[in-house]
């Protein structure tokens, strides 16, 4: 043994002064490829930081403490409403609702009140530090309102309980999501048990025909469609052939259906296939038929994986924009829609036209509006996971 | 079962007995293995020489072939893996920190249980190594390496109208004697072989074992058999593992005729296994 | 005993009726892809006989809404061209590098993390690429190339590109990694046997068997690429440009149907069913390409006789 210890001491017939360069070669292929990942993964931290910096703003709202008068003349004419010096302060939209505040509480009539009014965006903006453009008249009594504590940043409730504005203080995201919802629901009523049909027909009924291979190719197919030729199909079809009307919830919802369509079937098949063969034989075994068979056993057993699949399609419908702007969705939209046949905005579309619009208090609500929507996307994503962690089953 | 590192006797052949003294090739010293907790080799010591095929057997999961991958540092690649000891090639333990396992990789080639020739082609699988270790250039010497490869392969006259065929396109057997072509390319002193017959037919097997013998002429060859009766034809040695255990080393004559153990007469007669 | 035949009847009728609506339900794909085909192609037909097809594929001016309208499209095409260059520059190699990361060097507990984390890119609606790539990535390509001394537009190509690029990544990444992944370690374990470096056995011999894969996914890449809306209408411009500076503002395919469409134009007009020549030329293109991705996989899976990709 130690006879040879000595002798390796002496020489290495494993040195080989080449390797060392391809080594290095490979160390610095690998550290490449880490680069990648974490630029790919830092990206995401970034933009994720850039926007809760850029939005989280949007989520408070300045207001002022002042006196209101309430009385005929002030609601005649509602700028009377309010000290001659505030008129350039408060928020054109609050006083526009002067008329109405007096009509759910006539008590106020004839009163003076101490009430926290809506500032516009210009001193909104002061109050939160960024850019603004205010007369140096107003900006003292700013300055003075808030070192008094009278002029503060409180919550927003308007972003939520508000339709679109061209005010930006009294803009919000309520007709957006009302758009959303409505949207989402034609889209899944209609895309929901179309796609759990055909993944059915394909699965359990179809023969490897022909006519199926056709239609697994253009399924494929229909995936691989960019999102705004289904736009000029809404526009072409549901709007001038059916003359159905432009905007509404029904139109959007009926075009992201047939997108939405693909995604829904593939995760079905996938769903229904993962169920083994001896739940199928064991109900023909007792005599059931073919349809009681999918319909009693398999069904059921394959319908997590078949919301699963669903929620993620519907996630993706809910982020689509740009088929939505072709048929008209990115209207002016004040008012909650009432029904799926009125104009309508959604959730993306208000973010497209908020992004669009000058005004620096628009950027905020922009970015406040895609925190809303990343929100919503992320549960939805996570409910999906839970439901497939939940209704797992090894088989 | 624990071996005293200083008396080796046991596990190493008694010199006295051979009629010409191999040369020793290769050295294992104390070798022990863990796949995480799970102590996987024992203590191994065993010498093994050059010019000679010693065959490495023993039931399913009894260590011989992850002895086999000790010698080249395959297992350097499983994560969980942790080795100890010593494995002296030419008088250097190939665990020492100055030693990189990719040249003892160079040195010592392996020859897996399934054949898997690259998706490339016939030419491509056999010079790919020797051009990327810069041994040869392309072109005339790369082809003369080529050729003598799948010579010494037995491969070269099945093979040398269609070398740019892919060399997925050859029988079980002819993708094996490539997959020993290509090892050999590389120049090494040592081939290490994992069951290279377990998935072929007999008549192709037939083929390999006489091309081991034939190559044994240049190298030291090690492998890992299932097959008792190949184990009897090929090996000049035989050694027996058992649960992570060198049960017993020696000439394969007195492992089969005469084994030194309990425990390997019942293997060899077929009592378990 | 008749009770019994007319039950049994009952049922069949039944069975066969399910059956049918089964059918007719899978029948609506087809319906939609030929509905998207045929509502683009009459619509695109009815601009050719307006104007000339020719001039549309080589003219190289595109004025609409004037009296004196021209549609050549070749600037917008090259404006598409090279905003997808532009991100595919960005998402072929950090996509690449990161399935490779993912595939070979991480361990599986590290890549089962990491796989879902990228796929939050894919999640992200494009509308808000679009914000990000108009709001903070143009201005800061118009800060960084002032400070170089260049001027850059802040509807730049390079800006859009970058993001769409970012936005491919995982469409790249995810399906590489599949591939790469699916490559049978008995090709690596040969390699390293040979004395190759995990570098060299990746690049000389996993990623050649996984390359018609890889080649998909980057189809699959470039049809979204050419395809993106959101990021294009936000963040590039509406000026057909026809030159190779990333660092103008350029146009797009996309730009110009959502262009031609938004507002009150008159349906029947050249103007307004441009977009749907132009959106004809889209859906050709992207159909080829997804059809090539699909042989492409196809090959790949019956080479490693894989069923589950």
């Amino acid at each position: 043994m130690k006879n040879i210890n000595n002798k390796t001491l002496s020489d290495n017939p494993f040195y080989d002064p080449s390797l060392s360069k391809r080594h290095s070669k490979a160390r610095r292929f690998k550290i490449f490829t880490i680069t990648c990942i974490v630029f790919a993964l830092s990206f995401l931290v970034f933009f994720l930081g850039d926007m809760i910096v850029k939005g989280l703003p949007a989520f408070q709202q300045s207001y002022m403490q002042i006196d209101v008068s309430y009385n005929d003349k002030t609601i005649a004419s509602t700028r009377k409403a309010i000290d001659k010096k505030y008129r350039r302060i408060v928020s054109r939209a609050w006083l526009r609702n002067i008329p109405n505040q007096v009509e759910e509480s006539p008590e106020l009539m004839n009163t003076t009140q101490s009430t926290w009014v809506l500032v516009n965006h210009q001193v909104d903006q002061y109050m939160k530090g960024h850019y603004f453009k205010i007369k140096s008249k107003e900006l003292k009594i700013i300055e003075d309102m808030h070192a008094q504590g009278k002029l503060q940043l409180q919550f927003n409730r308007i972003f939520f309980t508000q339709g679109d504005s061209k005010i930006p203080e009294n803009s919000g995201l309520k007709s957006a999501i009302i758009g959303s919802i409505l949207t989402l629901l034609v889209t899944m009523v209609v895309a929901f048990p179309m796609g759990v049909m055909t993944a059915v027909y394909l699965e359990e009924f179809a023969d490897d025909n022909r006519w199926t291979q056709f239609i697994e190719v253009n399924i494929n197919n229909l995936a691989a469609i960019p999102s705004i030729l289904f736009g000029l199909l809404g526009l072409a079809v549901f709007i001038n052939l059916f003359g159905l009307p432009r905007s509404s919830p029904l139109v959007g919802g009926l075009t992201l259906a047939l997108m939405t369509l693909p995604i829904i079937i593939v995760s079905s098949r996938a769903a229904l296939r993962s169920v083994p063969d001896s739940i199928r034989q064991a109900g023909y075994g007792l005599g059931l038929t073919k349809v009681q068979v999918v319909q009693d056993h398999v069904l059921p057993l394959a319908f997590p994986g078949i919301m699963t699949g669903s929620i993620i399609g519907l996630a993706h419908a809910m982020g689509e924009t740009a088929p939505l702007i072709i048929i008209g969705m990115i209207a002016f939209i004040p008012d909650s829609p009432g029904s799926i046949f009125e104009a309508a905005t959604v959730m993306p579309a208000q973010i497209f036209t908020w992004a669009g619009m000058p005004e620096r208090a628009y950027i905020e609500r922009t970015a406040a509006g895609i925190m809303v929507l990343l929100s919503v996307l992320i549960s939805l994503n996570a409910l999906a996971i839970i439901l497939r962690k939940k209704f797992e089953v090894k088989w | 079962m624990t071996t005293n590192p200083n008396d080796i006797s046991s596990n190493t052949i008694d010199d006295s007995s051979a009629q010409k003294i191999p040369e020793t090739k290769i050295t294992v010293r104390d070798l022990n293995l863990y796949y995480g907790d799970n102590h996987a080799l024992h203590n191994i010591d065993m010498d093994i020489y050059k010019n000679k095929i010693t065959a490495l057997i023993g039931p399913s999961g009894c260590g011989k072939s992850t002895f086999l991958r000790c010698l080249n540092r395959m297992n350097d690649l499983i994560n969980s893996v942790r080795v100890d000891g010593e494995v002296f090639i030419d008088n250097k333990n190939i665990y020492d920190k100055d030693v990189d396992e990719v040249s003892v990789r160079k040195r010592v080639g392996m020859v897996f249980q399934q054949p898997n020739p690259f998706p490339k082609s016939i030419y491509d699988n056999v010079s790919y190594a020797p051009l990327k270790h810069g041994f040869v250039k392309k072109g005339n010497s790369c082809n003369e390496l080529v050729e003598k490869s799948l010579i010494q392969a037995g491969l070269w006259e099945e093979v040398k109208d269609k070398l740019s065929q892919p060399g997925t396109s050859l029988s079980g057997g002819q993708q094996q004697r490539l997959c020993i072509a290509r090892t050999i390319a590389v120049q090494p002193d040592i081939i290490l072989m994992d069951e290279p017959t377990s998935a072929l037919d007999p008549i192709s097997t037939e083929k390999i074992e006489a091309l081991m013998l034939e190559l044994k002429e240049k190298y030291a060859i090690i492998t890992v058999t299932h097959n008792m009766q190949q184990a009897g034809r090929v090996a000049d040695y035989t050694a027996f593992f058992h649960m992570g255990d060198l049960i017993e080393y020696a000439d394969t004559e007195t492992i089969f005729i005469n084994p030194g153990k309990k425990k390997t007469e019942d293997y060899i007669t077929g009592r378990y296994g | 005993m008749k009770a019994f035949e007319s039950k049994k009847r009952h049922n069949e009728i039944k069975e066969q009726l399910i059956k049918f609506t089964l059918i007719t339900a899978a029948s609506v794909s087809i319906l939609t892809t030929f509905g998207v085909l045929f509502s683009i192609l009459f619509e695109a037909i009815e601009f050719f006989q307006m104007r000339s097809f020719w001039y549309f594929i080589t003219g190289t001016e595109w004025s609409p809404g004037v009296a004196d309208s021209k549609f050549g499209a070749l600037p917008i095409f090259s404006g598409t061209f090279i905003i997808t260059l532009i991100a595919m520059a960005v998402a072929l190699p950090i996509g690449l590098g990161s399935a490779i990361f993912m595939s070979e060097y991480a361990s599986p507990k590290l890549r089962s993390k990491l796989k879902p984390l990228l796929e939050i890119l894919a999640g992200i609606p494009t509308v808000v690429y679009g914000f990000f790539a108009a709001i903070t990535v143009a201005p800061f390509i118009v800060n960084f190339f002032t400070l170089l001394g260049v001027q850059a537009s802040f509807n730049s190509a390079l800006a859009s590109g970058i993001v769409m690029g970012i936005m491919i990544i995982p469409v790249i990444s995810s399906l590489s990694d599949d591939v790469i992944s699916a490559v049978p370690d008995s090709q690596r374990k040969a390699s390293l046997a040979l004395g190759m470096t995990m570098s060299e056995t990746i690049k000389n011999i996993v990623l050649p068997s996984a390359l018609p894969g890889i080649i998909s996914a980057t189809l699959l890449g470039l049809s979204k690429a050419l395809g993106e809306t959101m990021i294009v209408v936000m963040a590039a411009g509406l000026r057909p440009n026809l030159s190779w500076n990333i660092l103008e503002d350029m146009t797009t395919v996309t730009v110009r149907i959502v262009d031609a469409l938004v507002g009150d134009h008159e349906f029947n007009s050249p103007d307004t069913l441009s977009a749907f020549a132009l959106g004809l030329i889209l859906f050709i293109v992207t159909l080829v390409l997804n059809i090539i991705s699909v042989a492409l996989i196809r090959k790949f899976k019956e080479k490693y006789k894989i069923n589950t990709l």
